[in-house]
């Protein structure tokens, strides 16, 4: 009897083709809408999480001047510098690397070519803490930190623009007017989710990048990643203990650094695109609402039309419920047309902007069910009184309805 | 002694309230034993049709007593009166009433799909009224593909699928030409000499009439007068 029910109303959507896609139409707009939006908003956080977590897990980076602006009591900015990282180095525990670091955009220069890379000074720790593995070659040896030794390794950007498909290691390239030998190449990371490059990179000793690019002995943010055991929360307290000691802050006064945790930033940003896709989903959750109406409308026009077919019906032992049944199951049976059109629909809508904006592609089969189920609902409700409305009829007056 | 397939005990029905209260029917005493062929005539306005929905279970008597098969047909609710027309009653309207876009035999098939038939047996069941009604061949048309003799007898082998007791026919040839008139009516007959079907038949038309057994005159909500057709009766 269902069955049969739903092939009548299978064969009635398809009757009224031009007039059933129209109505769909709201349906389909909505759930594509809804599907699209969580498709891609979910890929989003994906993205901003695994950007996030290229930098390196677990990591805080401690920079030099207080957190938004300078002191407010009038301490005054010192550079990090060789002793806040040898004090760290010798008290911190619960650390599983820690590394200087400064950077600065420089033109470096192999042969007849020439590109601004980001050019970092620091030390074989700076791997460790961004979670970085080299694809090829060595890092910097110990005696080459301390002596500050012309050496450095390159991002695949680079090595793709000075050296193609031949082998860099051992070549010297020029950065900032020193020449500098290759050693060994980074792994690829991408890009970032601000569309940074971040294989535009060329990484030496911190003190060879002291000495030839920055001159001086400035030592501009410090990476402290945490070991496995130890939450990135435990190890900030400590890390910023260590540094107002060895910094002479006396209590009253504020820090004159800042220490900034990649994995709190990580969450952050993760829950605040998860707040936007929830509220884009609703926004277009709304649009399904609209569907719905349409849906309601058609139903009502469809059982005005359909009166004498009702009475008819009615005339030769229909009940009450068989109409109403009739009714629901085509008006559900059309949102739930709808709703499978939408989806497909939504997931190519996704799958386009993934492909454009970089971002992974990560449909939810909850979300699908859920918004399949969500359509059905919709034509249920929005069907019913229409159906009841059809139910109700007096079958002499339906049979007599021109 | 079984009870009569139709008594009318002083039905009366009134329509509306007040200064616009109309009397469609004012206290009818009427009897229709088990296969008779009855035409019901009367001017427009007499409680012909509304007799006649009445008879078909469509509506309920205001006062007085409709029994149906011994059953007090007027005091059951919508959903009762649906099963009793499902399975005691076949309708045959002026207009057909096919379901557009549907074939004939899907037509033919609509009373047994809400008594729970199976597909199988309701095809074949629904070929037999076809074959019935002479329209063998034509099962796969829709409506719009027949003529207004070939949809009425459609409409016949609807009526007549679930091997009703009655037969309730309102103007059945009230849109076909004389010729085509004749051969409906025939058919008509022929179901209820063959299958013992009763038929309450409204018309307005002499001629028509004069296929039923007996003839009765609706005037301003009574029975005028009764007459029995001497040929046919008996």
């Amino acid at each position: 009897m269902i069955w049969e029910t739903v092939r009548l109303a299978l064969r009635s959507v398809r009757r009224n083709a031009l007039r059933s896609f129209l109505t769909l139409l709201g349906i389909v707009i909505g759930v594509a809408a809804v599907i699209a939006m969580l498709t891609i908003g979910s890929g989003t956080t994906q993205k901003v999480k695994s950007d996030i977590a290229k930098l390196g897990s677990n990591l805080l980076v401690v920079r030099s001047g207080r957190a938004g602006g300078p002191s407010a009591n009038g301490n005054p900015v010192r550079p990090l510098n060789d002793r806040d990282v040898a004090a760290l180095v010798k008290h911190l525990s619960g650390a599983r690397a820690i590394a200087p670091a400064s950077q600065k955009q420089v033109r470096v220069v192999f042969g007849t070519q020439n590109l601004v890379a980001g050019v970092t000074g620091t030390t074989t720790d700076y791997l460790a803490a961004r979670d970085w593995k080299l694809a090829s070659g060595r890092s910097f040896s110990d005696s080459e930190t301390r002596s500050g030794t012309g050496v450095c390794l390159i991002g695949e950007t680079v090595r793709q623009q000075f050296f193609g498909a031949g082998d860099p290691e051992g070549q010297m390239i020029r950065v900032n007017r020193t020449g500098c030998k290759v050693i060994g190449l980074l792994e690829p990371k991408g890009f970032t989710g601000f569309g940074q490059d971040q294989d535009n990179v060329v990484l030496m000793p911190l003190l060879a990048y002291q000495r030839r690019i920055a001159g001086n002995r400035d030592i501009e943010s410090i990476y402290v990643a945490a070991d496995e055991t130890t939450p990135t929360t435990v190890l900030l307290p400590r890390v910023e203990g260590i540094l107002r000691d060895t910094r002479r802050i006396t209590p009253d006064q504020d820090d004159n650094f800042s220490i900034r945790d990649m994995t709190q930033i990580a969450d952050a940003m993760a829950s605040a695109t998860t707040t936007m896709t929830g509220m884009l989903g609703a926004v277009a959750g709304v649009s399904l609402l609209v569907g719905g109406i349409g849906i309601m409308n058609i139903m009502l026009v469809s059982v005005t039309e359909r009166t004498r077919e009702i009475g008819i019906r009615l005339a030769i032992g229909a009940h009450e419920k068989h109409i109403l049944i009739q009714f629901l199951v085509e008006a559900t049976v059309l949102s739930l047309l709808g709703g499978i059109i939408g989806v497909l629909l939504g997931l190519s809508l996704a799958g386009i902007a993934s492909l454009t904006l970089a971002i992974p592609f990560a449909p939810s089969p909850a979300t699908i069910l859920l918004a399949v189920g969500f359509s059905a609902l919709i034509g249920m409700v929005f069907g019913f009184f229409p159906a009841l409305r059809g139910a109700r009829l007096d079958p002499i007056d339906a049979l007599r309805h021109e | 002694m079984a009870p009569p397939l139709i008594t009318f005990d002083k039905v009366r029905k009134t329509y509306g309230e007040g200064e616009a209260r109309v009397n469609a029917l004012a206290g009818v005493d009427l009897v229709i034993p088990a296969g008779e062929f009855v035409a019901i005539m009367g001017p427009s306005g007499s409680g012909k049709s509304t007799s006649m929905n009445i008879i078909g279970c469509l509506d309920t008597p205001s006062a007085g007593t409709y029994a149906f098969m011994g059953v007090d047909a007027g005091r059951l609710d919508r959903d009762r009166r649906a099963i009793l027309r499902n399975l005691y009653i076949g309708f045959v309207f002026q207009g057909y009433n096919l379901l557009p876009r549907t074939t004939a035999a899907e037509n033919v098939e609509l009373p047994l799909i809400y008594r729970g038939v199976a597909a199988a047996e309701r095809r074949e069941l629904a070929m037999r009224a076809l074959a019935e009604v002479g329209l063998t061949g034509r099962e796969h048309h829709t409506p719009a593909e027949l003529s207004g003799g070939q949809q009425q007898r459609v409409a016949i082998a609807r009526a007549i699928v679930s091997r009703p007791t009655l037969l309730v026919a309102d103007e059945p040839t009230g849109n076909l030409d004389t010729a085509r008139s004749h051969e409906i009516m025939e058919l008509l007959t022929r179901l209820n000499r063959e299958l013992g079907l009763t038929i309450v038949m409204v018309t307005h038309e002499a001629d028509i009439a004069d296929y039923a057994q007996r003839t009765v005159h609706f005037l301003d909500g009574n029975v005028e007068s009764m007459a029995l057709n001497k040929e046919k009766a008996g």
